[in-house]
């Protein structure tokens, strides 16, 4: 009886894995067009590299490790909704939101020290890439935190169907994934 | 484990997903049925379809009758051409043929064939057609603000789209940007929907080698699109910042590359086109052999080349390039691959004669725009030929010879083949059957009048008739063409008169039609076992189960000549 009773939950969860995954093939997509067209003009001219001294590494080195340690607590998150432990879940969300909106608070202050410096997306090709890389790389974070927080807020429910835990630990954990892509593409090279 | 089915009702695959609604607003409107949500899409695509022929009739008007008063248009002008034919394009390829296609046919079709009650993700199912719906409110709303609509070309070719200043247009051009970034999140939440439903949700027996052709061109057109549709988003990001936070993407002056648009839009584009033909193409072979009483020729072939040809779609995006400057060296590889991916279509179209073959052809109105796509197609085919490599494109490439090709390519796949599904399923849908006579009437002024239309434009652009004006008589050397452009737009008005029966018949059944029975064409498949129109739940108690292919015409061991997926012995003789 028991496993009838739970094969509705099992297909639920196998159906919104199987959405997820797709949904995220077509995002890599979007991020690799811009990573791509960003690789090419950028070995299509001179001068980029001067253009990228003026970022801050030390910076974008504690954003990596902040939002690198943000997709292990989303990871506990989703192991505690799998043990039911509605107390973990809504712990390890909270600690993912917050880890989120730091993320996003230095990636404001970088912003408005670069617009205070007269550092415009229209000053150099270099600074167009940068501005709408990571632009369009915050918008997708400030989409997890919401996620996050309907879940952290709703928390009594998603305890009762883990897999959507899961599906937004996917998204998060490739929003993270794409930061490790823009990082050393933008500041180190 | 402490859940139980009360917690976690309407999931399993035989529960029924949802209860069905009984008020308006639900049922109708706010439906997450996946056959009102593709009936709603069929409606969306016809009511654009409308808004992309009236552009069509005021510029082909402009093109024989330069710079006059245009019937229920008033006078064009150069500007008013371009926003004419930018609209008329975007119009008929993003909100026309991909909700016809996909949307509509794809949402009632998938679930129905492979033995599903409904979609995967039924809610969002509804808010993919409510998305696509506020898509083209903005796309309408474009021709109301200042400035007009968007005037860059249906392709959007910078560095003329990329500021305002040039084309003159700056509200109508970034709400034409919004609409396809909301286009686009309709058809990704579409595809993602398309591609689980098929992946979980099949009927027991429902192997992926027994799926109708169409479930498996549905599905490679939603992997194609989106796979290939991120590049554009991300373009289409970039054209914005460049038209309103300043940055130089796309402009020269500021050290951009105009190029990179044109490679980012054709990356996409190309692929985009065979996610509008596939569709068409499955369409034609789910009605060739049931008007034939034949099984289908070479199904695994055609998978495979329906394959083929979506991951090839994907190498082939500069041949619209040859002429935009970019690497000559670039020229011979994308000849070759063009001229590959006319191998898998070959393939297609030989399965589909090789189907026709010793066949006992019934020509009703579904086989007759089946077999019209099957024609135009190959002639769109073969002018592809001639554009794929490049010796022969340069010339050909700025001239109405590519209209004539396009459109004897997208417009037969849309037009023939979507004509042959609506004139096959429409029983189905609407549960009455169309009127034959009036059918074959529309079948045949339609063939004459869109031959009548692009065939000319061959020999145009062959003599010379260049793209992207909007007076030929400007030119001296256009002027002797001047009689053919006449005959073309003439045509062109036929061609939208030629809808009328199609419209008139489609009002008289949904009144006062004969009612479908269950299996008005004796076809195989699925959805022509359960009742038309389907119940809520689309099968009732029982949901059925597979035993073979799709196509069991005509076989010896049957008494009579067709045997359903569904039916677990034959009825002997």
């Amino acid at each position: 009886m028991e496993a009838i009773a739970t094969l509705p939950g099992a297909a639920a969860a196998h159906r919104g894995k199987v959405g997820i995954w797709w949904f995220l093939a077509s995002e890599i997509m979007v991020f690799g067009g811009l990573i791509a067209s960003y690789i090419i003009s950028r070995m299509g001219g001179p001068g980029w590299e001067a253009e990228a001294h003026h970022l801050s590494v030390p910076l974008a080195s504690l954003n990596t490790l902040i939002l690198l340690t943000s997709s292990l607590t989303m990871v506990l998150a989703c192991a505690a909704a799998e043990r039911r432990d509605l107390g973990g879940v809504r712990t390890y969300l909270l600690c993912t939101i917050v880890l989120g909106l730091a993320f996003l608070g230095i990636k404001a202050f970088e912003y408005s020290g670069k617009i205070a410096a007269g550092i415009l997306p229209g000053s150099a090709p270099f600074w167009s890439f940068y501005y709408t890389m990571t632009g369009l790389h915050g918008l997708h974070v400030l989409a997890g935190i919401v996620v996050n927080t309907l879940f952290f807020l709703g928390a009594a429910k998603v305890v009762r169907h883990p897999h959507r835990v899961e599906m937004g630990g996917l998204y998060w954990h490739f929003v993270d994934v794409v930061w490790i892509f823009l990082f050393p593409l933008l500041y180190l090279a | 484990m402490t859940v139980s089915v009360q917690e976690v009702p309407g999931v399993g695959s035989e529960e029924p997903v949802h209860q069905e609604p009984t008020g308006f607003w639900r049922r109708y409107i706010f439906s997450v049925d996946h056959k009102m949500i593709g009936r709603q899409y069929l409606l969306l695509s016809a009511a654009m379809a409308l808004v992309g022929g009236f552009l069509a009739y005021g510029l082909r008007w402009q093109l024989a009758f330069p710079d006059t008063w245009v019937p229920g248009l008033g006078f064009i002008g150069p500007e008013t051409y371009n926003v004419l034919i930018t609209m008329h394009g975007t119009t008929m390829v993003f909100f026309v043929a991909m909700p016809m296609l996909l949307g509509g046919f794809g949402n009632f079709l998938i679930p129905l064939m492979i033995g599903a009650r409904d979609m995967a993700f039924p809610r969002l199912n509804m808010l993919s057609f409510w998305t696509i719906f506020t898509g083209s409110l903005v796309l309408l709303a474009s021709y109301v603000v200042p400035g007009g609509a968007a005037a860059g070309g249906w392709t959007g070719y910078a560095p003329l789209s990329a500021r305002p200043i040039y084309t003159g247009v700056n509200w109508g051009l970034n709400l034409w940007l919004l609409a396809h970034a909301i286009e686009f999140a309709s058809f990704l939440m579409g595809g993602v929907n398309f591609l689980t439903t098929a992946m979980t949700m099949r009927a027991p027996g429902m192997t992926f080698f027994r799926l109708p052709l169409i479930v498996w061109q549905e599905l490679t057109a939603a992997v194609v699109f989106l796979l290939s549709v991120g590049p554009l988003i991300a373009g289409a990001v970039m054209l914005l910042m460049d038209r309103i936070a300043g940055t130089s993407f796309f402009v020269p002056a500021g050290g951009g590359d105009p190029l990179l648009w044109q490679h980012l839009f054709w990356f996409f584009g190309h692929p985009e086109v065979y996610v509008v033909l596939l569709p068409a193409a499955g369409l034609a072979c789910e009605v060739l052999p049931v008007f034939c009483r034949k099984p289908l020729f070479g199904y695994r072939w055609i998978v495979y080349s329906t394959f083929a040809a979506g991951i090839l779609s994907f190498i082939v995006w500069a041949h619209h390039m040859f002429v935009s400057g970019m690497d000559p060296r670039l020229a011979m590889p994308f000849s070759i691959t063009t001229i590959l991916i006319s191998v898998p279509f070959a393939i297609m179209v030989f399965a589909m004669i090789a189907t026709l073959w010793g066949g006992s052809i019934r020509f009703a109105t579904p086989m007759l725009f089946a077999l019209g796509f099957l024609a135009m197609f190959i002639c769109g085919g073969l002018t592809g030929i001639f554009n794929g490599s490049a010796p022969a494109n340069i010339p050909l490439h700025g001239t109405y010879f590519i209209v004539a090709h396009f459109h004897y390519t997208l417009l037969s796949g849309v037009f023939f083949g979507g004509f042959a599904g609506l004139y096959f399923w429409f029983p189905k849908m609407f549960g009455r059957m169309l009127n034959e006579r009036l059918g074959k009437v529309h079948f045949w002024l339609t063939l004459i009048a869109f031959n009548a239309t692009f065939f000319p434009m061959h020999f145009l652009g062959l003599a010379g008739m260049v793209r992207r004006i909007s007076n030929p008589l400007q030119y001296p050397s256009l002027e002797p063409l001047q009689a053919v452009n006449v005959f073309i737009t003439l045509s062109a008005i036929g061609l939208i008169l030629a809808q009328v029966p199609f419209a008139f018949n489609i009002v008289r059944s949904l009144r006062a039609g004969e009612p479908a029975p269950a299996n008005p064409w004796e076809a195989t498949t699925l959805e022509w076992s359960t009742a038309s129109p389907p119940p809520h739940d689309n099968w009732g108690e029982t949901a059925p189960a597979v035993y073979r292919w799709a196509y069991e015409y005509s076989s010896p061991d049957a008494g009579e000549d067709w045997l359903p997926q569904d039916r677990l012995l034959a009825l002997k003789p």
